[in-house]
């Protein structure tokens, strides 16, 4: 008996102004401009992607006590681009990031379900959580937790509670504020009262017509990953390579079955990068070129201060890396997720260019940027697939290096090869996010 | 007689509650066809409903003209998100963004959030005027100019152009700068309902349009000169503020013998005024009262939109037209062009000029 090749899953990320985004490129138009929203959710739509991904800022980054001129420089509030982005799609899904540290479930719960019944059933949500009190200094709600005598989480560091309890404990309301009205559409009363929350009264927005929005987390920590397990319907990865992805597949697939879930229930989709070219070697060398754009000499020496953690301005990009050691803990980065210890790092780094012969900028662009699947329409389209055939995958979230154009040629030229191999759509079969997943709508828990 | 000042009309849009866009859709190009100043539509925490900055933003692709001026609650909500989505709706409407101030004065609401108790109106006001506040300096913390995307030096944005805001108020504190960059129309309109006392002081010191319920024109006149007072004594341009009379209209009847206008009219709810009859004494009413120099303009809020806001702006808009009182177009694009209201510079730009600007 043959069996239908798994069917790949796509998603595409808006760029914001940051590493990954070559702004200098005369191609490149404003990252703000609603115009630049519209093209690139156009543009997924005609090549059928799942949904469309919007990140979010709540603090502008600061490198040294200055506020930072290259990286994460200002995005809209996702919530409200999406909104006006359902007037101008039909079948689109429709995800955005919004913090689970610095709001309050009644409130978040309204936004996304309004935002489920505009799209007829297209809305995500990708949980994310902070734990920073540089973050928090925008925010008032440690302010009001600490006079309300329930448990601080401002400026409290991840040692002192993880901010995913509280996450989790969002996302559980919202689902039951979701649930509150009945399926024949009459409100009834709610009540919570939990650790971080206490939620009472009436819902004002009928169950949401997924059910419940499509719940995203990412992150790769262990309590992260039993977090997806137990709550999400989708997580995203970094781990882009077939290894890393096959292993962290059947770790997070091998969570579920405690919560009585399905392998298919959660979808596993890590965030990726494409360069195409006429051929593979010309791709390979646009890639080299996006990379240069990517990593400038500012940024190099940028990178390379955040993990020694110390002003290196004396330092030359074209010249080899510093001898001495990183000043571990240093916070001269703030806003950014910090991610391994510097000193394993800078170890890494400095073996990398002592064995390659690389400078300050060729060792950052070599050791830094995300997994980019590189090469002719064939090429790119047959790595696609075989990770998701090789269980390293259910799908990708795209992120084009330009605004807004970046998507154009994946659609015209990989989607009809995924296509002509049977793994991707040929056309919508449903009209919610939900569907396009093959997820089921959850069950209603009165 | 005093000269006569260029006629602003708005309608509120919001009913029974719905859930569909199309029908919300399908009112604002209503009042745009009208040539409209603004659409407003209401919102709260504590009433069946969606949230309102989000459904005019999912309006504002499928209208070009017309301000979308949704109700945001200031009690509950945190000041930066309330400036990240009113500086955002200003960028997806492409200039065409307001908000209207309000606050949740009940223990229900306050019980849906759990964090702190309800409090007095007065209180809750001077905080919404400081998220006003907050907001604004927000909107004004990157200057214009702040993308530079200068390649030689490898910049996208001058950093020298962004501004922490650092704004500490009673109850909150934000140390900025906005993560949206500075929105087209520099700051979106903030509008605020200032006939309830607490709420005028805020209104006079924050708002661009004052919303005024009041039964007579002498009696709304009297207030709008109030609020003109109290601004200039904030060190304000009264000629800054765009004052509107809020009337509750019902259209219903407009086939029967057309009752009297408002003032021969029944005496009107303590909730402020309301009118009934046909669009032409509506129309009347309109050119009297802003005749007698009593308001900048209208704020009707039909009693059933559908049927309503159809006979304003088929029959009042058009008699007023005719009768060269209202605009027949839009002339500008931003909802601060509308309104006859300049742009506002960054308080952090330099050089910017300071008279009858905000400090
Ligand atoms: C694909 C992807 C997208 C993310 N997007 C955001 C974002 O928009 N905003 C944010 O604050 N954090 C974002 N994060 C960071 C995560 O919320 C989380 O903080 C980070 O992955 C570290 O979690 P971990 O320690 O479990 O890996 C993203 C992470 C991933 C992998």
């Amino acid at each position: 008996m043959t069996t239908a090749p798994k069917q790949l899953h796509l998603a595409a990320h808006f760029p914001g102004v940051d590493n990954t985004t070559v702004w200098a490129d005369p191609r490149s138009r404003s990252q703000i401009d609603f115009s630049s929203f519209e093209h690139l959710a156009r543009t997924a739509e005609r090549g059928l992607f799942d949904f469309f991904f919007l990140a979010e800022g709540l603090r502008l980054r600061e490198h040294n006590g200055l506020i930072h001129d290259l990286d994460v420089a200002g995005c809209p509030e996702p919530l409200t681009v999406l909104a006006a982005l359902a007037a101008v799609t039909d079948r689109l899904g429709l995800a955005a990031t919004v913090n689970a540290t610095f709001n309050e479930p009644y409130e978040l719960a309204r936004r996304l379900a309004t935002l489920d019944h505009l799209s007829a059933g297209r809305a995500g949500w990708n949980v994310v959580t902070s734990s920073d009190a540089f973050t928090g200094e925008n925010f008032r709600r440690g302010g009001c937790l600490n006079r309300a005598g329930l448990p601080q989480a401002l400026g409290s560091a991840r040692t002192e509670g993880n901010p995913l309890t509280r996450a989790a404990e969002l996302v559980a309301t919202a689902r039951g504020l979701w649930d509150s009205w009945t399926p024949d559409g009459t409100p009834r009363r709610f009540a919570h009262r939990g650790e971080h929350f206490r939620v009472e009264g009436e819902f004002t927005v009928p169950r949401p017509p997924q059910g419940h929005p499509v719940v995203i987390q990412a992150g790769d920590s262990p309590e992260g990953r039993e977090f997806a397990a137990s709550a999400a319907d989708i997580i995203f990865t970094r781990h882009g390579t077939l290894e890393a992805g096959r292993t962290f597949y059947a770790d997070v697939k091998a969570r579920l079955a405690k919560y009585g879930r399905e392998p298919d229930e959660l979808k596993i989709m890590p965030g990726v990068g494409f360069v195409l070219g006429d051929s593979d070697a010309e791709a390979q060398e646009k890639a080299s070129e996006i990379r240069r754009q990517q990593i400038s000499p500012q940024h190099a020496m940028l990178a390379l201060e955040q993990v020694w953690g110390q002003d290196l301005s004396s330092y030359d990009p074209d010249g080899p890396l510093p001898e001495s050691d990183p000043v571990p803990d240093a916070a001269l980065v703030q806003g950014r997720v910090r991610t391994g210890d510097a000193l394993a790092v800078a170890a890494r780094w400095r073996a990398l260019s002592r064995e390659k012969g690389l400078s300050i900028r060729q060792t950052v662009i070599e050791a830094t940027g995300r997994r980019s699947f590189i090469g002719s329409p064939r090429t790119v389209a047959a790595e696609l697939a075989e990770y998701v055939a090789a269980e390293a995958a259910d799908g990708f979230v795209l992120v084009p290096h330009l605004t807004p154009g970046g998507l154009d040629d994946f659609v015209d030229e990989v989607v009809p090869l995924l296509q002509e191999r049977g793994v991707f759509r040929t056309a919508y079969t449903g009209s919610t996010l939900r569907s396009h997943l093959g997820l089921a709508e959850p069950v209603w828990k009165g | 007689m005093p000269p006569i000042r260029p006629l602003h009309l708005a309608a509120e849009i919001g009913g029974p509650p719905r859930y569909d866009p199309g029908h919300y859709t399908a009112l604002a190009r209503l009042a745009e066809r009208g040539a409209l100043d603004f659409v407003t539509l209401g919102d709260s925490f504590a009433r069946p409903g969606p949230d309102a900055l989000a459904v005019l933003s999912r309006v504002a692709p499928a209208t070009r003209r017309v301000g979308l001026v949704p109700t945001v609650t200031t009690t509950h909500t945190e000041p930066f998100h309330v400036s990240s989505a009113v500086a955002t709706l200003d960028w997806v409407s492409r200039g065409r963004a307001g908000w209207q101030v309000d606050v949740s004065t009940t223990g229900a609401e306050a019980r849906l959030f759990g964090r702190r108790p309800a409090a007095p109106a007065a209180e809750l006001w001077r905080e919404a005027g400081e998220v006003a506040d907050a907001g604004a300096r927000l909107w004004d913390s990157w200057e214009d100019d702040a993308e530079i995307r200068d390649t030689a030096s490898g910049r996208f944005i001058d950093r020298d152009k962004l501004h922490h805001v650092d704004f500490e108020g009673a109850t909150f504190s934000v140390r900025g700068p906005a993560i949206v960059p500075r929105p087209p129309q520099g700051r979106p309109v903030t509008v605020v309902d200032g006939t309830a006392d607490p709420a005028r002081e805020t209104a006079a010191r924050h708002a661009d349009v004052v919303l005024v319920r009041a039964t007579t024109p002498e009696r709304t006149a009297g207030i709008r000169a109030d609020v003109r007072r109290r601004a200039a004594a904030h060190g304000r341009d009264p000629d800054t503020l765009r004052v509107l009379a809020a009337l509750t209209v019902d259209l219903g009847d407009a086939e029967s013998a057309p009752e009297p206008g408002l003032e021969s009219g029944p005496p009107l709810a303590a909730h402020g005024t309301y009118y009934r009859g046909g669009p032409v004494d509506l129309a009347d009413l309109i050119t009297q009262w802003h005749r007698a120099g009593a308001v900048d303009g209208f704020h009707l809020t039909p009693i059933t939109p559908e049927r309503d806001l159809e006979r304003i702006v088929n029959g009042t808009v058009a008699l007023l037209q005719h009768r060269s009182l209202f605009r027949t177009f839009h002339p500008g694009g931003t909802l601060r062009e509308h309104l006859g209201l300049a742009r506002p510079a960054s308080r952090y730009a330099p050089g910017r000029v300071l008279q009858g600007e905000r400090t």
